[in-house]
């Protein structure tokens, strides 16, 4: 910790090419915000969302090496909190036509961030009751159980009418289109996870992931720590969830059915259990790739009529891409490494050197 | 410094220690020498509570031990060296080490450093993932990790467990040294000639029960324990 106590000058000097990195990034995000349109702005949106959960699964999942599968839950309690405290108050009754809304809630309107944040700690206070039962479980039997949990709180809020409007689900939640509010949450979180996973609480996270046993004999608590963990990785789920309803604009208990965990084991596996930056790429690299894969859910591709383009190709491509990569990539695009500048100068190194092998093995080939 | 009696640990029916009574004098290495099952690991694991004990007492400088938490027990300055090494496979050593002394908040500069004198294969491997690393010196990082939480009492589970002879050679004078630099240290060995070598005072434990208990040398030259675990003809000279 004693890194953080230098002087902000000898830090830039030291990370000189991590400052302007992150100078380029904001004023690429303000560039855009200004001049995409509203489907590639959507998108950009659901990224940042992507990458958000994710992190926050891979805390859980990838760092603390805890199998858990309540992220599709967590993400409806934070999406719930924002749609039940962000709607304006003369459009409830309109939206809670079958029963009206439970009086104490009625006239309750926060603003977004308090909404936001709010959502957040309903998840962490979930989860700590989760938790508590399920963190003494290990491997497969953890992560049915989170399962099991988040399937719970979505059928919870399918039934619980006058509060969350059942399976009507909430519309017109006040919604954010600016790629501020995604991305600058997004940067906090990877910012925040960052520090975490390099403290000494990161390490613990890590050293139970390696080898319990051990762990505890170094006097780690283990339950403790886990817990941490688990609802770090709750709060930060709860608001991604909550950024999810004020995209969309509108929450429906189907949207949080389990597949959308996979959605996100899927980034995780993809960009490497244990790896902040693999994430980041791997969301990026799955929300656009379902997208730009769409075509060949159109009958009519490449101007011509093959009767394969039906709906549904798209997946099946989608998934035998993500077979090569994991077939190639076995630990993830990263594994457990980071994106850090020593890192790619020695992959471009380390490239270089195949390229200029090869070059003197086929001149080598020519005489 | 440390005090067990009649120490009685079962798993499920099963009775692995049997009433112990047991003394770790402050300054002095002490071995608890056994066969396979005879309940040596499981005396430690009581000791810092990694299995629940069934009865008895543990007292540590006169505080008992028995139903704190592990991190407590640690935090007192008691650490355990697991058997089978227990590295942290995918961290690099420097992390490992670093991990030794998670429950101390002050810098860790001036141990690291100490145990890279002590052991100079660990500084020239600290970025390499733990796992890269040969059984010695994983043994090395082991010992080195639990001494970063700066314990008074340094607890080992067959540390020559799959090494060769050489490196259990190596093992041992750095038990040797630490024990000059002054840390108590409770061993515990099927390696009873080397155990008994460096030990101050010895306890045989068979089938859950202490059945001897004398000074190392006395043990060494004892013809029972020749016969039960060093080899009566004394191949190994």
């Amino acid at each position: 910790m004693n890194e953080t106590q230098n002087s902000l000058g000898a830090y830039l000097k030291l990370h000189w090419k991590t400052a302007v990195f992150l100078v380029v990034l904001l004023i690429g995000i303000g560039l855009a915000d200004i001049f995409v349109d509203s489907y590639m702005r959507r998108l950009l949106n659901l990224c940042a969302i992507y990458v958000i959960v994710s992190l926050a699964m891979n805390l859980v999942n990838g760092f603390t090496g805890q199998f858990s599968l309540g992220q599709a839950g967590f993400m409806a309690i934070g999406a719930y909190t924002v749609a039940i405290f962000t709607v304006p108050v003369e459009s409830r009754t309109a939206i809670f036509y079958l029963e009206p809304m439970a009086p104490f809630l009625a006239n309750i309107q926060l603003p977004f961030v308090v909404a936001l944040i709010l959502g957040g700690l309903a998840s962490v206070v979930v989860a700590f009751f989760i938790g508590s039962p399920c963190l003494r479980l290990r491997g497969d039997y953890l992560a049915i159980a989170t399962l099991g949990f988040s399937e719970i709180i979505r059928i919870v809020f399918t039934n619980t009418q006058s509060i969350t409007n059942g399976a009507l689900g909430i519309k017109s939640i006040p919604t954010i289109s600016s790629l501020w509010w995604t991305y600058g949450t997004a940067l906090l979180i990877i910012i925040a996870t960052i520090l975490l996973v390099y403290s000494s609480y990161g390490r613990a996270f890590k050293s139970i992931r390696e080898d319990e046993i051990a762990a505890e004999a170094m006097g780690v608590g283990l339950f403790k720590t886990k817990m941490t963990s688990f609802l770090i990785g709750a709060f930060f789920t709860g608001i991604g969830g909550g950024l999810f309803a004020a995209l969309l604009g509108t929450v429906d208990p189907k949207q949080f059915y389990f597949t959308l965990t996979y959605n996100f084991l899927l980034i995780i596996v993809l960009g490497g259990m244990g790896s902040i930056s693999g994430t980041i790429i791997a969301s990026f690299l799955v929300t656009l790739g379902q997208e730009a894969l769409r075509f060949l859910d159109e009958p009519m591709a490449f101007g011509l009529d093959l009767p394969i383009f039906r709906p549904g190709l798209r997946m099946v491509v989608f998934s035998f891409l993500l077979m090569i990569i994991v077939l190639f990539y076995r630990k993830g695009l990263m594994g457990t490494n980071e994106l850090t500048w020593d890192f790619m100068a020695q992959k471009f190194q380390s490239i270089k050197k195949k390229l200029s092998r090869k070059k003197t093995s086929t001149e080598g080939g020519g005489k | 410094m440390l005090k067990i009696s009649n120490l009685q640990v079962a798993y499920g029916g099963i009775e692995a220690v049997k009433g112990i009574d047991l003394e770790v004098p402050e300054g002095k290495i002490v071995t608890l020498i056994g066969a396979n099952g005879a309940g040596k690991s499981t005396t430690l694991r009581a000791i810092v509570n990694l299995v629940k004990s069934k009865a008895g007492s543990i007292t540590y400088n006169g505080e008992e031990l028995l139903g704190l938490d592990t991190t407590k027990v640690v935090d007192k300055g008691i650490t355990l060296v697991p058997e089978g090494r227990h590295v942290f496979p995918d961290l690099t050593v420097l992390e490992n080490l670093k991990i030794g002394a998670y429950m101390r908040k002050d810098n860790l500069d001036a141990d690291i450093k100490h145990i890279y004198s002590l052991f100079p294969r660990l500084e020239e491997r600290s970025w390499q993932a733990a796992g890269t690393l040969s059984g010695g010196e994983q043994q090395m990082l082991a010992v080195g990790r639990a001494m970063m939480s700066r314990p008074k009492l340094l607890m080992m589970d067959e540390p020559s467990l799959g090494l060769a002879p050489l490196v259990v050679q190596g093992i041992f004078d750095i038990i040797e040294t630490l024990n000059k630099e002054g840390m108590t240290i409770l061993l515990i060995e099927q390696n009873a000639n080397m155990a008994l070598r460096v030990a101050d005072y010895a306890y045989v434990l068979e089938t859950g029960k202490i059945t001897k208990a004398g000074t190392g040398r006395e043990l060494l030259a004892d013809e029972s324990i020749k016969e039960a675990y060093l080899g009566k003809s004394q191949r190994n000279k």
